[in-house]
């Protein structure tokens, strides 16, 4: 399928332009750590379609693109786990996940 | 409007519909489930470009493990019918003015922007190439991140486990 003729480029990196966006949006706006993660996981999402875009449009004759966004997938994953092992260990000890009620470092 | 263009929008406009549901929504659940038809809707962007193997790796690894991972930590540390407190008025202020600003900026220099591809005949993306590539030591072998990010996973793994145990040593 030869999809250069039909999507520009263009179309491809404003899509990805406006999910990162919403995502850094998602972080700024809400208080809840979940929610935050979640906006963080569109942003890396937003990245990876430029990166695959780019690969498909402009460099096909390598997969540098398609590398890196295994590999950006790769953290994301390792991230998730990270964050969510410390989401639980702050509701251990505060019984909450709102970023606002979270303001001690000792207990 | 041809086949390719249409199965484009529409995929284009659930991407940007749930994520903006997926921020929006106030029941935490039901944003985790958008955030799911999101990244459903990316793997079908990754198909139409041909990058079979990353498509089959974003629906088993974000749809299959991070959304489930999600959704097990929403149901371990929240109420399920407890709905989350609407943003203060000036944080919804700073971040809208934040993403309206950063996309009509970042829109406007892609646009002016004139992308070359380059004139090298394409090579094709099946998963002969990308075993290949992936594990192969020469001039487009990525061996060396490959086993880097493994290495990173497993301290990620061990790393988390230790976090979230009960009883610290």
């Amino acid at each position: 399928m030869n999809l250069q003729a039909e999507i520009p480029l263009d179309y491809l990196v404003v899509l990805s332009t406006i999910v990162f966006f919403i995502g850094l949006m998602g972080v700024l706006i809400r208080r809840n750590l979940i929610t935050m993660l979640m906006g963080i996981e569109l942003m890396l999402n937003a990245v990876n379609i430029n990166f695959v875009a780019f690969n498909h449009y402009l460099f096909p004759h390598r997969l540098e693109g398609h590398f890196f966004a295994l590999i950006v997938m790769a953290i994301a994953a390792a991230e998730a786990a990270i964050a969510i092992s410390l989401i639980i260990n702050i509701y251990r000890q505060f019984a909450t996940v709102s970023v606002d009620d979270v303001d001690e470092l000792k207990h | 409007m041809t086949g390719p263009k249409i199965i484009f929008f529409v995929l284009a406009t659930a991407i940007v519909v749930f994520s903006i549901l997926s921020i929006a929504s106030r029941k935490i659940l039901r944003a985790a489930i958008h955030l799911l038809f999101v990244l459903v809707a990316m793997a079908g962007l990754y198909y139409m470009m041909n990058f079979q193997f990353l498509a089959a790796v974003q629906l088993i690894l974000y749809a299959g493990g991070i959304v489930v991972l999600i959704i097990f930590s929403i149901l371990l540390t929240s109420q399920i019918n407890s709905k989350l407190d609407p943003p203060k008025k000036s944080h919804l202020l700073s971040g809208a003015v934040t993403a309206v600003g950063g996309i009509v900026l970042a829109t406007i220099t892609i646009l002016q922007f004139a992308f070359k591809p380059s004139q090298e005949p394409a090579i094709s993306t099946n998963m002969r190439t990308v075993g290949r590539q992936l594990l192969g030591t020469d001039v487009y072998g990525y061996a060396l991140p490959f086993e880097v990010i493994s290495i990173l996973l497993l301290a990620a793994l061990v790393g988390s486990i230790f976090i979230a145990r009960k009883n610290k040593i």
